[in-house]
């Protein structure tokens, strides 16, 4: 068993600077800030080592920070320039069952985060459903296509916080 | 005309094959909801599955940010319409954590009796539409017969037989029917001598079991890997239940079993040993109850309701062991009375995941067969 600030010192001495912060001011759950682009080789070592062992991603969830600038136009449509995405990870050791959740932000405009679908195969469908709900991208993700949304939505992320509803979808009216 | 017999010749070098795509679904009786799986076949051999899903998507978690933290629970009991209370349960539980309360003693009991009367109900679900799915439809009747006891009992609470909106952040809605304890128990007496009876008409049937031993073998590395939980990783063979292993609620207080699939009939983890776990568990509910209604104290329940769900800046993932496996709610509070982001971890979603894995290299009826036993529901799978 190891305390998610063993596991970041842990972490922090074998990929520097990739580790970003260890958030731990934040009531029930503690969470440790991974670059986006390193979060493959980081899980990587988290599954292969011997003293954390964790086989097993209870979830993965993409969220919307809407911490950047938020305009209102005319007609009242608020607009979001700039801020993240951020992507969770809830792993779990089965064997020594502990657990750790990783957060993974990633710029609002260019959206990219590193697939864990090939360590965890769990991964791929909770993939899909962050990229087709919110846009994220998923760098080397074996098959990323929209999932719950029709394939040919073409009206944005729907879980963006300034999604707006379209007028139409392929010719018909929305509200029906 | 003559016949030119020599030419006449059927061998498999002069006949044309190639692979074929089929669509099973949307609307297939046995895809149990509106799913599409587009297999590829070779002859009537399966190559790959790749399920299409969707069709029944409701915007579930962007519903949730327009909601307060109370407005939600009428919504998760639309996710898996057959286990509405466990939905519930989960969301409460989540938000319990997030505000710090505990909440009265005898609201616990209610809901772990409600949580394994579910429990029971959905596994019947499950075996009589498997049975139904593979040809035996007595069974199916049987079960639903049984069912619609449970159901009954859960109107008398509230009034609701599938969509019941009764367990409340920091309590339940309301207290118990004075005859529901008596009811139940007579119920417990009842259903056991059924499970016996569904056991000789469909579990240790010989063709049942010819069709469903040894078809989609789910080894243990692979589960694991795939994220399944519920019924199906302990078909495979892991004593993995998260009543015991992360206990919530107060079930570490009942003495119970977690029973795992030994291969009996074939192999461990193939279609007949995710059957029977449910059979077997559906035992143990009964178990629970049995205590639980023995146990339960006198007190009030809707004490500990907050009258306003403010949480402060903060998230949760909060897990229980539904019907189907680990349902999971991961929450954002931005310190607001709308939830900033709620995500639902839903098990059928993630164990359907898995389908193309056991399918292969079985025929075009064992899909039938395996999806069965994966035991989704598509209101869980899409939300």
């Amino acid at each position: 068993m190891k305390t998610t600030e063993e596991i970041f010192n842990l972490l922090k001495d074998k990929f520097g600077e990739s580790i970003i912060e260890l958030k731990t001011d934040v009531p029930v759950e503690q969470f440790i800030i991974v670059n986006p682009l390193e979060i493959d080789k980081v899980c990587i070592f988290l599954t292969s080592n011997n003293e954390l062992a964790f086989d097993s991603l209870m979830n993965l969830s993409g969220v919307d920070d809407a911490n950047g600038e938020t305009k209102k136009d005319e007609e009242g449509n608020t607009q979001t320039t700039g801020g993240t995405l951020s992507v969770y990870y809830h792993l779990e050791s089965t064997s020594i069952r502990h657990k750790l959740v990783l957060k993974a932000s990633t710029p609002r405009e260019n959206p990219e985060v590193s697939s864990v679908a090939e360590i965890w195969r769990v991964a791929d469908w909770h993939e899909r459903e962050a990229y087709d709900l919110l846009g994220i991208k998923f760098l080397n993700h074996p098959d990323l296509r929209r999932i719950l949304m029709p394939y040919d939505w073409d009206a944005g992320y729907p879980l963006r916080k300034d999604y707006k509803n379209p007028e139409y979808y392929q010719g018909m009216k929305v509200p029906y | 005309m003559s016949l030119d017999i020599e030419n006449k010749t059927t061998t498999n070098e002069k006949l044309k094959t190639e692979e074929m795509i089929l669509n099973m679904g949307p609307q297939h009786p046995s895809t149990h909801g509106v799913l599409r799986l587009e297999l590829q076949l070779e002859g009537e051999l399966i190559v790959n599955v790749k399920p299409h899903i969707g069709y029944l998507h409701r915007c579930f978690e962007k519903h949730c940010e327009a909601m307060t933290y109370p407005q939600v629970i009428p919504y998760t009991d639309r996710m898996d319409y057959l286990a509405s209370m466990y939905n519930e349960f989960g969301y409460a539980i989540a938000v319990e954590k997030l505000l710090d309360i505990k909440v009265p003693e005898r609201v616990e009991y209610i809901r772990v009796i409600m949580g394994e009367l579910q429990r029971v109900a959905s596994h019947l679900v499950a075996l009589g539409t498997y049975g139904a799915d593979i040809g035996a439809v007595t069974p199916f009747l049987f079960c639903f017969r049984d069912r619609e006891k449970i159901l009954s009992l859960f109107e008398m609470t509230c009034g609701a037989r599938l969509l019941y909106n009764y367990i409340w952040v920091g309590g339940v809605s309301h207290d118990l029917h004075h005859d529901f304890l008596r009811l139940t128990k007579d119920f417990v007496d009842y259903f056991r001598p059924k499970i016996k009876e569904l056991n000789d008409l469909l579990t240790f049937n010989k063709i049942f079991i010819e069709r469903t031993a040894n078809v989609g073998i789910l080894p243990l590395d692979t589960a694991i890997n795939y994220g399944i939980t519920g019924p199906m990783l302990r078909a495979s063979g892991m004593k993995w239940d998260l009543r015991k292993d992360d206990p919530y609620s107060i079930y570490d207080k009942f003495d119970f079993d977690i029973p795992i699939g030994d291969g009996r009939m074939g192999t461990v983890g193939d279609s007949w040993d995710r059957y029977y776990v449910r059979v077997l568990e559906m035992e143990q509910s009964l178990k629970i109850i049995e205590q639980a209604i023995a146990q339960i104290p006198e007190g009030d329940v809707t004490s500990a309701i907050p009258k306003r769900i403010k949480p402060v800046v903060g998230q949760v993932y909060s897990r229980v062991e539904g019907p189907r496996g680990e349902l999971g709610y991961f929450i954002i509070s931005n310190g607001t009375v709308n939830p900033f982001r709620v995500k639902v971890r839903a098990p059928s979603f993630v164990n359907l995941a898995v389908i193309n894995e056991l399918c292969k290299g079985h025929l075009v009826a064992d899909v039938i067969t395996v999806l069965g036993s994966i035991d989704i529901v598509l209101g869980d799978v899409d939300r």
